[in-house]
């Protein structure tokens, strides 16, 4: 058995933004990775951020990792990294368990933070199988990490950031986007990407969604359907677009199955993706020093997952005794930076969903 | 429309026409499914199927999907060799 201090599984803007804090709060950090490169998403998030400075506001996500990564080279003698490594368990008593390859390992921290993010959501439809139906991830891993192009006609299901985004970059490299539905009445991500796309000549459907898909190799149709208020099917509504690419946003749920195998107290909320974990004001879980932040701990966007990475790597150093130099500053800070990524009418859906998990901002 | 030809659960190939027969012979959690129709025993876990099909239980029961039953969630996550457990070096 390997015994660490602290344990952060997730090397992404959460997991990498917590190692620096701890670091500089004197720990020693070992941080696993799943992934070839650490980054997590924004190694294929080649659009400029919003928000304020604080969150790298106005430079790219791909960018962003990389300063996230060079952040962390002055503290090289006290960090260690395990990239390709998949986390397969984690024990009530702080035991972790992993491979890399064909190489088994095993570990017990002191302190464990928990920063898996989220994978993305699937969508019951006809013929939801064929070929050609992606989900945006893949289209963006495809596109923007290798290259490769998924299609040259494409419908885009959902209008969160995220479908309207790649919408945008599939534009960007060439391809046709035929049409960009959504289920409910109204566009679910910020107005200033939707509009961008008007403007480019692709109609944005809301109270649509797919109905099924067409093809035996290859995805070549979709029918698309109308949906009353109450979310049923509109008789008659059915419309086909061609296309030979189909990309699911449909939005993400948390990667929880660590927090929830080790006996973490769970509770399910949409507004927060599904399942996550209940957890203090100090970021911890029902698992004395178990921490969990990003996207696990519920869906919103990279900004939040950095900052509440750097709340957790606080606390997490604090409960083994090593108190940040900068620590009330620093926690203040954070604290009110969630605050200000969580207001205004973007943030209804996470401020509701933290209210039911009993959290208030 | 064709239920047999809509995926729930892609790791094991379940579709929602066989998830709706065992709804209707009454087996309405998502463990107890999980012991006839395989779901959520897949590579993935049930990470891709579990919120698919907590909407169909949820859909069937008429009960908001908040409060069905998730699944239970156990090691590993992942496919591993015996091999290399049996091998692991310690350090």
């Amino acid at each position: 058995m390997r015994e660490r201090d602290l344990i952060i599984v997730g090397g992404g803007p959460a997991g990498l933004s917590a190692a620096k804090i701890a670091l500089e709060s004197g720990l020693s950090v070992t941080l696993i990775e799943r992934a070839h490169d650490l980054g997590g998403q924004l190694v294929k998030q080649t659009h400029k951020f919003f928000g304020s400075k604080s969150e790298y506001a106005k430079t790219r996500g791909i960018d962003i990792a990389k300063i996230l990564i060079a952040d962390l080279e002055a503290y090289s003698s006290k960090l260690e990294i395990y990239q390709d490594t998949t986390v397969l368990a984690m024990y009530p008593d702080h035991v972790l368990t992993a491979i890399q390859g064909r190489n088994y390992m095993k570990w017990k921290a002191k302190a464990i933070i928990i920063a898996t993010g989220a994978s993305e959501k699937f969508l019951a439809f006809e013929n939801n199988d064929i070929p050609g139906i992606y989900g945006a991830g893949a289209i963006q891993t495809l596109m923007n990490q290798y290259g490769i192009m998924p299609g040259s006609e494409v419908v885009m299901v959902g209008s969160g950031n995220i479908g309207l985004i790649v919408s945008y970059q599939l534009i960007q490299a060439g391809v046709k986007v035929k049409a960009v539905l959504e289920a409910s009445d109204h566009i679910g991500g910020y107005l200033v990407h939707a509009s961008k796309l008007v403007r480019l000549g692709v109609p944005i459907k809301t109270n649509t969604t797919v109905k099924r898909a067409y093809g035996t190799t290859k995805i070549e149709r979709i029918d698309t359907v109308r949906l009353d208020p109450q979310w049923q099917e509109v008789e008659g509504s059915e419309e086909s677009i061609d296309c030979d690419a189909l990309c699911i946003s449909v939005g993400l749920s948390p990667l929880h199955q660590l927090l929830s195998m080790s006996g973490c107290e769970m509770i399910y909320i949409n507004e927060l993706g599904g399942l996550v974990p209940k957890k203090n004001e100090q970021y911890e879980t029902t698992m004395p020093r178990v921490f969990a932040c990003g996207d696990v701990t519920g869906i919103e966007e990279a900004s939040s997952a950095m900052v509440e990475g750097k709340l957790a790597g606080l606390m997490a150093s604090y409960s083994l005794g090593y108190e940040h130099p900068q620590f009330e500053t620093l926690k203040a800070e954070t604290l009110h930076q969630l605050q200000n990524l969580r207001q205004g009418p973007c943030g209804i859906k996470i401020r509701q969903g933290l209210e039911k998990a009993g959290e208030a901002l | 429309m064709s239920e047999k030809d809509i995926i729930i659960c892609r790791c094991e190939d379940v579709t929602l026409a066989e998830l709706r027969e065992c709804l209707e012979a009454g087996y309405t959690t998502f463990e107890e499914i999980k012991r006839i129709l395989r779901i959520g025993m897949g590579p993935c876990q049930g990470q891709t199927c579990a919120n698919l099909i907590q909407r169909e239980i949820a859909k069937y029961l008429k009960q908001p999907t908040e409060s069905i039953p998730t699944h239970k969630t156990r090691p590993l996550t992942s496919g591993v060799v015996l091999q290399d457990i049996a091998e692991a070096e310690d350090e």
